[in-house]
């Protein structure tokens, strides 16, 4: 992880990668990019923010003018409404998109703190505690992650069924903590797992037990791990179209907004009104929690490859 | 609305006397053994978790598919014969290989490209964020952003859909570039590369600061500039992430369902493998179908991930 700058020993006479690294930073060996080069970053810039701003735009125009004109007239006669918004939550008309943004929440935040709560506390069972069996178990778990959740969703389907939980929350809850699991074990295992044992030992003797280990030490510690995984989770939770679908069907009593807005798109495609807008009001949860950690996000993404 | 509150406070709730009485129950361990009885309480929920709704499932899908259509019928390879020989489903298997060779080839060039050009720049970390923030919006969200792009106006009429009215700019004819086969895949990946490329940036560049100064200035030294350098240096340095990415984002391609269904519904020969998945499987009512079309997704994810695991292994 990059952000992790080890100081070198200035005594040793060697510099490690690391601290030649913080060096290059600030010497002037940068290249200026060709002109070329620069035109060229430009347009992958810019084709990777339009067509987002055009909607955003878009989402603020008269439903009259949204059909009519492009978005891109706006420039020259700027006419804005907040009206698709207050359409697209009001309730006049049968379900409104509040609905759908309350269920994503609903949906979100415990499918998000379940499989954390379960993740950390195996990761710690497989890390500090001695069982037989547990590298066996642990690759196992880790291993899971090959399966694809389309292999899995029709016998939960069937299971949910019999349990009597069909059409409510928890099939999603559960389903999205039992797909999430392999990958949150493993990124918390090996953070938990590279603590200094010499902590663990020091908090022995002075007579805590396993569990106030877990609780006082390892957790606190393993922090950043939980934020990254957590940002993962809820970004993946609120995302997620498939799982939902299929456990949850179109009703506002339980659908999540990615799957009001996907139907939209197919039976009322010409309504770009009522579309933009939800489609921004989707956006702006994950964009936003994603912009206050993107840090640890990014530490996330790269643990893998760094490591 | 309250009463939705409620149960997730209620689901929250039940999360913490979980919880709570796992690490009683595991504080309560003495003794010799008593590593194995806590781990009972700190490790059991995952297993028993996974292996009810991963392992048990996959169990019940792999003998359904051998089962008919239906998934209940006798023993046999109908259901694998006609993914093979149905003419939908097989276009629906070279569309996913299409999928799978062109995302992660063009969104590993574009973020490389993009990270090499902008890295130590004054805007470096604006110009980041601008390509990796479609990684923070839904698949469904990217789609409806695309399908706008897209949106096809009468070439007289005036447009609202951004491509068209560059076409009609430079005085061609509008398309209809979700319809026209074969090309409107090729319009439904520029979305999943819109989405994948900021996450091949980020890694990337990650690696590519990671490597050590004095490989690059010894290289200098010794001639290496421009591609050369790029070719023989940059990109052997940075190979453990370049495959991380690689087999990661072609899982992702292998996968794609949101895109297509919101899209185009897997009309017009767009169709891929997860989305006759669905289709089979919970609108068509063929169920056996649907687990083959499964299997067949797991057959083709597993030795990527393996192969993935292992390059990971060798590089630490």
């Amino acid at each position: 992880m990059t952000t992790v700058v080890a100081t070198p020993d200035p005594e040793a006479g060697e510099l490690t990668p690391k601290g030649k690294r913080k060096r290059r930073r600030s010497s002037p060996t940068r290249q200026t990019s060709s002109p070329l080069m620069t035109v060229v970053a430009i347009i992958i810039a810019t084709v990777w923010t339009v067509p987002t701003l055009g909607l955003l735009i878009t989402s603020f125009r008269e439903p009259m003018d949204i059909r009519r004109t492009g978005w891109w007239t706006a420039f020259s006669n700027p006419e804005f409404t907040i009206d698709n918004y207050v359409s697209a939550m009001s309730t006049s008309g049968g379900a409104s998109m509040l609905d759908y943004f309350v269920n994503s929440f609903v949906i979100t935040i415990p499918s998000t703190l379940f499989p954390l709560t379960f993740a950390a506390l195996a990761a710690y069972g497989f890390s500090w505690l001695k069982f037989p069996g547990r590298d066996w178990l642990f690759i196992v778990v880790f291993a899971l992650q090959i399966v694809p959740l389309q292999v899995a969703l029709v016998p939960l389907m069937q299971l949910y069924g019999d349990l009597n939980l069909q059409g409510t929350y928890w099939t999603v809850w559960i389903s999205h903590t039992i797909f999430g699991l392999p990958l949150a074990v493993f990124m918390m295992f090996n953070s938990i797992r590279d603590l200094p044992p010499a902590l663990v030992e020091a908090a022995t003797i002075d007579g805590a037990g396993p569990v106030q280990i877990f609780l006082r030490i390892v957790l606190p510690l393993a922090t950043p791990a939980i934020a990254a995984y957590g940002i993962f989770q809820f970004l993946w939770t609120w995302n997620d179209l498939l799982v939902s679908m299929v456990f949850l069907g179109g009703s506002a009593d339980v659908a999540p907004l990615t799957v009001y807005i996907s139907q939209l798109t197919g039976s009322r495609g010409g309504q770009w009104y009522l579309l933009s807008a939800g489609a921004f009001i989707s956006i702006i949860v994950p964009v936003v929690v994603f912009l206050l950690m993107q840090r640890y996000f990014v530490r996330g993404l790269t643990a893998g490859a760094v490591k | 609305m309250l009463d939705k509150f409620g149960q997730m406070f209620l689901a929250i709730g039940v999360l913490v006397a979980v919880v709570v009485v796992l690490l009683l129950l595991a504080s309560l361990a003495r003794g010799r053994n008593g590593d194995r009885l806590r781990a009972l309480f700190f490790v059991g929920p995952t297993v028993l978790l996974v292996a009810v709704g991963l392992i048990y499932p996959t169990v019940l899908t792999i003998i359904k598919s051998f089962r008919g259509p239906a998934g209940t019928g006798a023993f046999g390879f109908d259901n694998y014969v006609t993914i093979f020989t149905r003419e939908a489903l097989r276009s629906s298997i070279v569309n996913t290989a299409i999928w799978v060779l062109l995302v992660p080839l063009l969104a590993i060039a574009i973020g490389l490209l993009y990270a090499i050009i902008v890295d130590r720049t004054p805007i470096e970390s604006f110009a980041k964020t601008l390509i990796f923030l479609p990684m923070a919006i839904s698949m469904v969200g990217a789609s409806v952003i695309w399908k706008f792009v897209y949106e096809y106006k009468p070439t007289q009429a005036d447009q609202i859909g951004l491509l068209n009215q560059i076409i009609k700019m430079f005085g061609g004819e509008t398309r209809q570039f979700l319809v026209e086969s074969p090309w409107n895949n090729f319009f439904l990946i520029v979305v999943m590369i819109w989405i994948q490329a900021g996450f091949a940036m980020t890694v990337l560049s990650a690696a590519i600061k990671a490597i050590p100064d004095e490989i690059i200035e010894a290289a200098r030294i010794d001639g290496a500039s421009g591609w050369a350098l790029f070719w023989q240096i940059t990109l052997p340095s940075i190979r453990a992430s370049l495959i991380m990415v690689v087999t990661t984002i072609a899982i992702a391609a292998l996968k794609v369902f949101d895109i297509v269904r919101t899209m185009t519904g897997g009309n017009w020969d767009t169709s891929v493998i997860a989305n006759d998945f669905y289709s089979a499987s919970f609108t068509q009512g063929q169920p056996g179908l649907g687990s083959a079309l499964a299997v067949l997704l797991f057959v083709l994810v597993a030795p990527i991930i393996v192969y993935n695991v292992r390059q990971l292994r060798e590089a630490s």
